[in-house]
């Protein structure tokens, strides 16, 4: 597949943007301690969810992780009701009833983030089922960690979702950790090669490349779309920020070298596309959406900040359909 | 003797056991990075052989520490936070629970299954589990419930020790709380084995785990009302220590049960239910629950607070016991 043209580029360059500014803020936010509960940040790997939502239609369904901000802004979803969200706000696309790792938005095919790891896993599986019963060419993605992988359930997907041939993306995002134990401690092997068994197409992609992710992940929509069933896409990246954002207050010691976190900064996929969208004499497009990001970017946040809370009534609501 | 956390208790008593006994092992998510403190030393000193990291498969691991221990391995297991026992349930519930006894007793599954209850800090409903009473359900594991640093050391060497699965829930809200801990390491508290934490004669509080804490501070408010509580902890809930639970009750004629849990089918719940059975004669009103609301833990502080137990809540049930009216504005 080729790659995407230059308005698509700038809409790349746009979402990504937009992921990265909103989760500086919200990163400086619990810094400051202005966030409850506890928030694990996507800098660094906005190139997957953006390269893959690409692709997607309000129609199609994606399920998330416990680090699923970048999901859902790739998705489509709101950003001021994220960050209510995430402040615990009556606004909050869930009432402040899910916090962070449970950002969701069903009108948007957002199925949700999940804190249990491996948890969306069955849930997109379903999608896809519904989906093909439904034949109006809808497609699910599934994301899920490196770490994730070792859950039974991404085994038992892959084979239902070959054995069904359903219109199923399963995306691992390995960012070389499960929480603090490095890749080669807790894997074997390589993950995208698990396809292969279950005679489902199998790819490596680099993460950090958006139109390397958007080329990958195009080729299994397509197949997805046509019928052709299930591929499993592994996106190699890199977290820059914390596991969870409290974690330096709790652990003794480093599990990863500065080094190592300014090698992958080098290879940050935002300026690797606005180099090449530089390049292409797009400075002035790429300078306004830049100020167009700041600008959603600001007044999300501080629309969230001014939002009320919910009434403590909220509490017993939403546990049944009828009450 | 020296003063020291519960996390700290904990590790004393890992330390202490698998320096005793090199059958034991500990293992789990991110042990050797140690994340709440539990295992700080402990790769030097018992190696990675000992002290294994292991892969976020729950199931696998649980199901393999169960293996292990029928081969005459004694493994702790580290599951972090309770909520992640769930995908491990078909190991915990249907195998770890049940070989003894399906083969007829000739099955010893000596393992420790550690989690804990994270729960009142904004962690949303998937995070917040309390889950110690769905376990109890099911025969054939044994579970304790500490509620401070001292029982906590206790009683883990003893599980440590014990031939059947045990599974330890840790209260966090207890986890910074000291206490004197001995270093005799033979330093054992039978599970089974409740305790009176303070005394009194007018009503019983048996509370649970991080509800201990809470009921103690409301027995400190009750008694400027002029009201008398014990405070029962039963500390371990398989087995559950029935006969000091019901004499506390013969004592007092009322009865309170506090748990941190859901109400319903709640472990205060099932002890609410022993002493209307077997102490009814000596109950001078209603046995009364105070407990989570039915409902998930949402994520945002404005409205996840109320849900829980708190000394208000107790003292008001005490006071409805007792016959005193709660103040027109309190
Ligand atoms: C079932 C379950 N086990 C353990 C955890 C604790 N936990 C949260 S995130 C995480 C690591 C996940 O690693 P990965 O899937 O690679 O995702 P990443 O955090 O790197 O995005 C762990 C172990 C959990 N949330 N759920
Ligand atoms: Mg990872």
């Amino acid at each position: 597949m080729n790659g995407p043209d230059l308005q698509r580029s700038l809409q790349l360059f746009e979402r990504m943007l937009l992921i990265r500014r909103m989760e500086e803020r919200l990163g400086d936010l619990g810094k400051a301690g202005e966030l409850p509960g506890n928030v694990h940040l996507y800098i660094g790997q906005e190139a997957v969810a953006t390269g893959v939502c690409a692709h997607l239609d309000d129609s199609d369904w994606v399920a998330s992780t416990h680090r699923g901000h970048g999901h859902f802004l790739a998705k489509g979803g709101d950003p001021r009701a994220m960050a209510a969200e995430l402040m615990g706000k009556e606004t909050g696309i869930c009432h402040g009833k899910g916090g962070s790792m449970h950002v969701a938005d069903v009108s948007k095919g957002i199925l949700g983030a999940n804190g249990i790891v491996g948890g969306g896993v069955g849930l997109a599986v379903g999608a896809a089922l519904g989906a093909q019963l439904d034949g109006e060419g809808r497609v699910a993605v599934v994301f899920f960690g490196d770490g994730a992988s070792s859950q039974g359930v991404i085994s038992e997907a892959l084979n239902i979702a070959a054995l069904w041939k359903l219109p199923l993306l399963l995306v691992c995002e390995n960012n070389g950790f499960s929480q603090f134990s490095p890749y080669e401690t807790v894997n074997a092997g390589d993950i995208w090669r698990r396809a292969e068994p279950f005679g489902m197409p199998g790819a490596l992609v680099d993460g950090n490349d958006v139109h390397a992710v958007w080329r990958v992940v195009g080729e299994a929509v397509a197949r997805a779309r046509s019928g052709e069933g299930a591929t499993l896409i592994e996106a190699r990246t890199y977290r820059w920020r914390t596991h969870v954002e409290s974690e330096e207050s709790f652990l003794a010691a480093p599990y990863r070298t500065q080094e190592e976190v300014e090698s992958w900064k080098q290879r940050d996929p935002i300026s690797r596309l606005e180099e090449f969208l530089v390049s292409e004499d797009l400075e002035k497009d790429v300078a306004a959406i830049r100020a167009r990001v700041e600008g959603v970017t600001e007044s999300a946040i501080t629309d969230a900040l001014n939002d009320p809370l919910p009434p403590v009534s909220r509490a017993f609501e939403d546990m049944f359909a009828n009450g | 003797m020296a003063k020291a956390t519960f996390l700290e208790a904990i590790r004393q008593a890992q330390y202490e056991e698998m320096s005793r006994d090199e059958r034991v092992f500990i293992m789990g998510e991110d042990i050797i990075c140690n994340v709440f403190g539990t295992t700080t030393g402990f790769v030097d000193a018992f190696g990675t052989e000992r002290v294994r990291d292991t892969p976020i498969s729950e199931n696998g691991f649980i199901g393999a520490a169960g293996g292990a221990a029928m081969v005459g391995m004694r493994p702790i297991v580290d599951a972090t936070i309770s909520s992640f026992l769930y995908p491990a349930m078909d190991q915990i519930m249907s195998i770890i629970a049940k070989s003894r006894y399906i083969y007829g007793g000739q099955a010893r599954l000596p393992l420790v299954i550690r989690s804990c209850l994270f729960y009142g800090n904004s962690n949303a409903a998937q995070h917040s589990d309390r889950n110690y009473s769905m376990f109890m359900n099911v025969p054939g594991l044994k579970i304790m419930v500490p509620s401070n640093a001292y029982d906590m050391k206790g009683m883990l060497k003893a599980a440590v020790r014990d031939d059947d699965p045990v599974l330890c829930f840790e209260d966090s809200t207890c986890w910074m709380s000291k206490a004197d801990l001995p270093d005799d390491p033979d330093f054992l508290i039978p599970l089974g084995k409740g305790d009176i934490k303070r005394e009194g004669n007018d009503v019983s509080i048996i509370a649970i785990g991080g509800a201990v804490p809470l009921a103690l501070k409301a027995a400190n408010d009750l008694a400027r009302d002029g009201i008398s509580a014990e405070v029962v902890d039963p500390r371990s809930l398989v087995p559950l220590d029935k006969e000091l639970i019901l004499r506390s009750v013969r004592k007092t004629g009322r009865a309170i049960t506090v748990d941190p849990a859901h109400q319903t089918c709640s472990a205060g719940s099932e002890i609410a239910a022993l002493i209307a059975e077997r102490a009814f004669d000596a109950l001078r009103g209603p046995v009364l629950r105070v407990a989570t609301a039915d409902t998930h833990l949402p994520f945002s502080p404005a409205i996840e607070k109320a849900l829980y137990p708190s000394p208000e809540r107790i003292v008001a049930a005490a006071r409805q016991l007792v016959g005193i009216r709660q103040p027109e504005n309190a």
